[in-house]
């Protein structure tokens, strides 16, 4: 049921990109995505693409794992897909009615799936390999100097790293709430929509109440035992940079050299 | 009419890395009529164990049949009205607006007719103990032991001649814990349905189950009456589980007094026990 979701997408491993700093992950993946809109050629987009299957081979999770992070974006790739082919003017491939499909409509559409589906597949690669916890710290250290402006930064990665939390713990309470409610009667998975939304009732209800609860009961735990925010806070998980982080970054900085290389000269 | 498992395996979210095996090929027959305890540890799987019986989980490998309904392919609402689970902390599944609605809830889904919905529903607030006039009230500004009690009558009122109970005692005091415990007696002698308890208090296995299952890591450790089970007092340590403390005193008390009955469970047991043997001498 619920439970089979895997939320917050951690699997757990061993390999170079599970062991580097989540603030070198970041930053990385923010600097490939930016490159990946710099890649025109079909070379580029070869390079690009042997290049992200060579993360995702390294970070030794099985690739039929990755790619399930392809699945949500089928529609957008289709939609943008379609929208590309019919709209873009140039060289006609093929004409009927009122429909053009051109060969530079069609090169589009290629080039902007590929792209995004490395985008997603990059993305994914990051959650994966980085605990939810790990990645909220690596956003509070990486947003810090934004603290001169008056950012609140420790408090809203707090928001973020208590947000993430506590989504497996609600996805087991709805779990729970919905087999008791079925227990005693209660269909969800049948009837028209309106019927289906009215069937949650019995669900949304104790499921907000026991969100409020665990939130009051949060904040007391948090309060008795004097947290303040971030000032002077040390950390149980210090971030540290390693070799390995050395390693990924060169190979990021040989990716983004070739790439430029390749578009420019 | 009965509760069969064969060769019954679960599995957690298979195929991923978390895979978990939470039942072990556990074959288990319970008849019409059984008041039986399971035990075991957190994690055991005693609470995945009984959420096949109404199918709310469906085996991984291995056949359930509940009342003649195969729990893969049945009706599994037809089944819901044989069998009612009361889950751990069963007042957090409130939510109507008023008790009488929520007790109700149940029966309007499993189309009863007005009349019987009432009747069900006084039959029920008598036998856990509670007033007719909280039925208009609304179930958020009882009391913890009283919410409890209507979630349990929510249940009860469904008719369900299997009755599963998991831990419905946990956080009340002692007093709220045998009134509930009373109330299932009751319930078990009035209608002669099957109830099954989980706990993993040993004290109150022994007072109120007839039968009692004792389950480890996935697998059925022992089965049998409270006093076959009982007596492998060094396998259930074993397991890290232990039996109740006045049989461990009893068993202590026999090195000093050998004609004393070692069978013996509950405290109300070893008064009767020891004022026969202190009239004896």
């Amino acid at each position: 049921m619920l439970k089979d979701i895997t939320l917050g997408q951690y699997y757990p491993g061993e390999s170079i990109l599970h062991k580097s700093d989540p603030r070198t992950k970041i930053i990385l993946v923010i600097a490939y995505m930016v490159v990946i809109f710099l890649v025109d050629t079909f070379t580029g987009y070869i390079i690009s693409i042997l290049f992200t299957l060579l993360s995702a081979v390294v970070s030794d999770i099985p690739l039929k794992y990755v790619f399930k992070g392809l699945k949500p974006i089928i529609f957008i790739a289709l939609f943008v897909m379609v929208l590309n082919i019919l709209t873009i003017k140039g060289t006609p491939l093929l004409e009927y009615g009122i429909i053009h499909i051109s060969y530079e409509g069609v090169e589009t559409a290629v080039k902007m799936i590929i792209r995004l589906m490395l985008l997603v597949l990059a993305a994914s690669l990051l959650t994966l390999t980085t605990t939810p916890i790990l990645l909220t710290d690596g956003i509070e250290k990486l947003m810090a100097p934004l603290r001169i402006i008056k950012v609140p930064v420790h408090e809203i990665a707090m928001m973020m790293t208590i947000a993430l939390r506590f989504i497996p713990t609600l996805l087991e309470e709805t779990e729970k709430i919905m087999k008791a409610q079925a227990s005693r009667g209660a269909d969800f998975d049948t009837g028209n929509l309106v019927q289906r939304a009215k069937s949650f009732v019995p669900v949304l209800i104790p499921l907000f109440l026991s969100a409020f609860r665990r939130a009051d009961e949060l904040a007391s735990a948090m309060e008795s035992r004097c947290y303040r925010g971030g000032e002077g806070r040390t950390r149980m998980k210090q971030l540290k940079l390693g070799r390995y982080d050395v390693v990924i970054s060169l190979a990021m900085v040989m990716y983004i050299s070739i790439i430029i290389i390749l578009e420019f000269f | 009419m009965s509760i069969e498992l064969e060769n019954l395996t679960h599995i957690y979210m298979k195929g991923t890395p978390f895979e978990k095996k939470a039942l072990d090929n556990i074959t288990l027959r319970i008849s019409d009529g059984e008041f039986v305890g399971i035990i075991g540890h957190t994690g055991s799987g005693k609470s995945t164990l009984v959420q096949h019986f109404n199918g709310l989980l469906k085996p991984t490998s291995g056949k359930v049949t509940v009342n003649g309904i195969d729990v893969t392919r049945g009706d599994l609402k037809e089944l819901r009205k044989h069998v009612g689970i009361v889950f751990q902390y069963p007042e957090h599944q409130l939510f109507e607006e008023t008790v009488y609605k929520d007790i109700a809830f149940g029966m309007v889904k499993m189309g009863f007719d007005d009349d019987r919905i009432k009747r069900n529903i006084n039959w029920a607030l008598n036998l856990v103990g509670l007033d007719e006039d909280i039925l208009e009230k609304s179930p958020f500004e009882l009391s913890g032991g009283q919410k409890r009690r209507v979630a349990i009558a929510g249940v009860l009122v469904m008719e369900p001649n299997i009755l599963i109970l998991d831990e419905p005692t946990a956080g009340l005091d002692p007093q709220g814990k045998n009134e509930i415990y009373g109330y299932i007696q009751n319930l078990h002698r009035q209608t002669g349905n099957t109830v099954i308890i989980i706990s993993h208090n040993m004290e109150d296995i022994a007072k109120i189950a007839h039968r009692v299952i004792v389950m480890n890591e996935g697998r059925i450790e022992l089965d049998g009456s409270v006093a076959t089970v009982f007596r492998e007092a060094d396998r259930l340590e074993s397991i890290g589980l232990t039996i109740p403390q006045i049989s461990v005193f009893i068993r202590k008390l026999k090195k000093i007094v050998p004609d004393i009955r070692e069978d013996i469970f509950t405290i109300e047991d070893a008064k009767n026990e020891l004022f026969k043997i202190l009239k004896r001498r």
